[in-house]
């Protein structure tokens, strides 16, 4: 179980995530998008999507930097494990709380505004329940050890996230970890492995380039495209 | 000098009967979709009126086009890129579907399907964004022919800089009312704000032939370009939650047809041409400090198709020869730079727009008969250009950010051709006079009463086909830029996605009518020996 769970799961999802974008990428070019409904409802939207989204760009940053960023660095400037506990603690409960809020706003406006609602898809529900319990049994796990130094997962979980990069997985580190620490990095990794065929699958395309490119656009006519071509998806004729 | 080639329409205001054929059947063509309901790549709209979406004029509201910063260069209203990033996450500035108008259809079955009972069935109208019924309370010409003017005729927010201008105030007394149509699609602009505001890159402006249009591929979804296009010609599609707009019908036009907008105007009011311009002077044109300017300043950015110099310089930038012939015979060329009457729709927004309009004189001409006056006198159509301030103001604001100059000199223009060919007609010497005080000769005039009354299909579209551009590039192959036998399920080295023949991108089928006919041969032939 602990090789099937930490050894293999993290391979297999992170496979997914690769085989995912590049399939969605060369077949669903079309279907690639933020699907917003801003359109539908705009007001609740404006205060629940910036939360959400810069709550999870936080959390993101938080995990990298617990994940990837030894204990010995820290350390090495000087920074004690009790301060390094509290940042932690206080800075992604902060984070934490700001992305709950979102997206519980999020799936209240999604429920109750009914154009928001028949525009879900069930793709959307089942991400919403990996999505919602990830970020939920995240927080509580960190909550339920708040005491003290709290849990250290910066030597147990963080050690294995990095061993994974290095092809050999030190499972045995994981055998002793809270469950509740556990739960949370298998959904995680579930969540990972459903990014790119859900619609979660915009994060991937953050319009970076936008800062640096010109403004006006200009293109020429693809001289492969001269005819016309088969019916594409969104261009159904309506009522068939 | 980069000189680029455009295509670009004029409407002839005056010859606009409100019909909403082109609205109905570009329709039909582009947006008769799911998510698509209420997108109108083409309306028609009463003027004075709220638009389509309401009010969408309001930029201090919607944020749309360009305005100058302080240094006096560019900038989107909307905000910069930083901005635009940092507020990707909920756009402020989107118009929710509602200030379109929320598409319905009605519940037909029930005419049918009623179990018998004392009333009628009727067909409820049912929303198409949630299914439930509801009750119908704006759609896309709700103020169609000034109705409901009373009550909502001072929300146009062209009405409302008119007031801010004038001392008298814009009448909706049926008396003392005027009105128009204006068909509005995409402005296919030479600076779009649009294409500036899609952090995706997805839309782009054609070098070949100025169209602006949406890479459904790229396009993610981001609205930005919903609010950066001040004249709000893009929608966002609902259903599939990707940006579509005009896109002057461009296979259409590939092929050398108008749009279809233009092909089933009654009033063959449309115009389609190409417009020569120096793509280097543009951002210099429309950062031009004071609004009024303009006009003027975007007439600087069209070259002349008749100057040697600026032929070879197209020539030399690889726009094709038939072209820039069929710039010199443009329609619009000669209805925007020669005889002047054509003016730009909103300027102030500062994106350079291509679709232009001939202002109408008919609201002067009404009012002239309306108070038993000749309304085609010419000395009595002057005078009234000119009193008539509330008509001239308003179309001020439309069409040259408030300068009524440009306005009148096109609507003298139009009031002297009238009397002009009305003596001609009657077998009178026209008034020289008449001519010289617009500032043209009898025989220009007589020209652009061809152009604006009687010309035909030939001469309102003047369209050079994208296959004689591409010709010398189609006389080496009939596949361009590929081996001719990469094709799907050809010997060639494109061969088939990795799940078999059906999977990947499906491409046209090229066969030769020899292999089509053995291939069916073979496939429906009774005898083994056939196949």
């Amino acid at each position: 179980m602990t090789t099937l769970l930490w050894g293999a799961l993290p391979y297999i999802a992170f496979a997914l995530l690769v085989a995912g974008l590049v399939w969605r990428y060369r077949y669903d070019k079309y279907g690639w998008t933020t699907r917003s409904s801003q359109v539908y409802e705009s007001r609740l939207l404006s205060i629940a999507s910036p939360c959400f989204h810069y709550g999870i760009l936080f959390v993101l940053a938080g995990h990298l930097v617990g994940l990837f960023v030894p204990m010995s660095w820290t350390h090495a400037l000087g920074v004690s494990e009790h301060t390094y506990h509290l940042f932690s603690l206080y800075g992604g409960t902060a984070a934490g709380v700001l992305t709950v809020l979102g997206i519980l706003l999020l799936v209240y406006r999604r429920r109750t505004r009914s154009p928001v609602f028949r525009a879900t898809t069930a793709n959307d529900k089942v991400m919403y329940v990996v999505l919602l319990a990830a970020i939920v049994l995240g927080m509580t796990a960190k909550l339920t050890h708040p005491s003290g130094d709290g849990y250290n997962y910066r030597e147990t979980i963080a050690p294995w996230a990095r061993s994974l990069f290095t092809l050999r997985p030190r499972t045995q580190l994981m055998a002793g970890v809270p469950v509740l620490y556990q739960v949370h990095a298998v959904i995680g990794m579930l969540l990972i492995a459903f990014v790119p065929y859900s619609r979660l699958v915009h994060m991937f395309s953050a319009p970076v380039p936008y800062l640096f490119r010109p403004y006006i656009v200009y293109r020429t006519r693809d001289p492969k495209q001269l005819g016309p071509r088969p019916e594409r998806r969104g261009w159904e004729r309506l009522g068939s | 000098m980069r000189p680029m080639a455009q295509i670009a329409m004029v409407m002839n205001l005056d010859k606009c009967i409100g019909c909403h054929t082109c609205s109905v059947t570009c329709k039909q063509t582009w947006t008769n979709r799911r998510g698509m309901e209420y997108v109108w790549f083409n309306n028609v709209e009463t003027r004075p009126g709220q638009g389509y979406p309401r009010r969408y004029e309001d930029q201090e509201k919607w944020r749309g086009g360009w305005e100058l910063n302080r240094r006096g260069a560019l900038k989107l209203k909307a905000g910069g890129r930083l901005h635009k990033l940092a507020g990707i996450f909920s756009n402020p500035k989107l118009p929710e579907i509602k200030d379109y108008y929320e598409p319905w259809t009605y519940d037909y079955r029930n005419l049918t399907d009623a179990p018998l009972g004392d009333d009628y069935p009727v067909a409820r109208p049912v929303s198409s964004l949630d299914g439930k019924p509801m009750k119908i309370g704006w759609s896309s010409n709700w103020d169609d022919n000034l109705a409901g003017a009373p009550a909502y005729g001072d929300l146009d927010p062209m009405v409302e800089r008119t007031r801010q201008q004038a001392s008298e105030k814009v009448k909706f007394a049926f008396e003392q009312t005027f009105m128009f149509y204006l068909p509005r699609i995409c402005e296919h602009c030479l600076n779009p704000s649009c294409v500036a505001s899609c952090p995706s890159g997805a839309m782009y402006k054609r070098a070949e032939d100025g169209i602006v249009l949406v890479d459904q591929d790229q396009c993610r979804g981001w609205r930005m370009c919903v609010t950066g296009c001040p004249y709000k010609k893009v929608y966002f599609n609902h259903a599939t939650g990707k940006a579509e707009k005009c896109t002057l019908c461009y296979p259409r036009i590939e092929v050398g047809l108008p749009t279809v907008c233009s092909e089933t105007c009654v009033g063959r009011l449309r115009y389609l041409g190409v417009i020569l311009y120096d793509a280097d002077r543009v951002t210099a044109a429309a950062s031009v400090r004071e609004e009024k300017d303009l006009y003027e300043a975007q007439l600087g950015v069209f070259l002349d198709p008749e100057d040697p110099a600026v032929r070879q310089a197209c020539e030399r930038a690889g726009i094709p020869h038939d072209w820039i012939e069929a710039a010199r015979r443009s329609p619009v060329h000669a209805l925007i730079s020669r005889y002047r009457v054509a003016l730009p729709l909103h300027p102030e927004y500062r994106t350079m727009p291509m679709v232009w309009y001939i202002p109408p004189l008919s609201p002067v001409v009404d009012a002239l008969t309306g108070t038993g006056h000749d309304g085609e006198d010419a000395l009595n159509l002057f005078g009234a250009i000119d009193t008539l301030r509330i008509p001239l103001e308003y179309l001020a604001e439309m069409f040259t950010a408030g300068d009524t100059g440009p306005v009148r000199a096109s609507l003298d223009k139009l009031a002297a051709m009238r009397s002009h060919m009305r003596a001609l007609n009657l077998g009178d010497v026209p008034d020289p006079a008449i001519a010289s005080a617009v500032g043209m000769r009898p025989h220009e005039i007589e020209e652009m009463y061809r152009l604006l009354a009687i010309a035909k299909y030939e001469e309102r579209y003047v369209i050079p086909t994208a296959a004689v551009g591409d010709a010398r590039r189609l006389e080496e192959s009939a596949l361009p830029a590929g081996c001719s036998l990469d094709y799907d399920g050809g010997p060639g080295m494109g061969g088939d996605g990795p799940f078999g023949q059906d999977s990947g991108r499906r491409q046209l089928p090229l066969v030769s009518v020899e292999n089509f006919h053995l291939l069916r041969k073979r496939q429906t032939s009774d005898h083994a020996d056939d196949a």
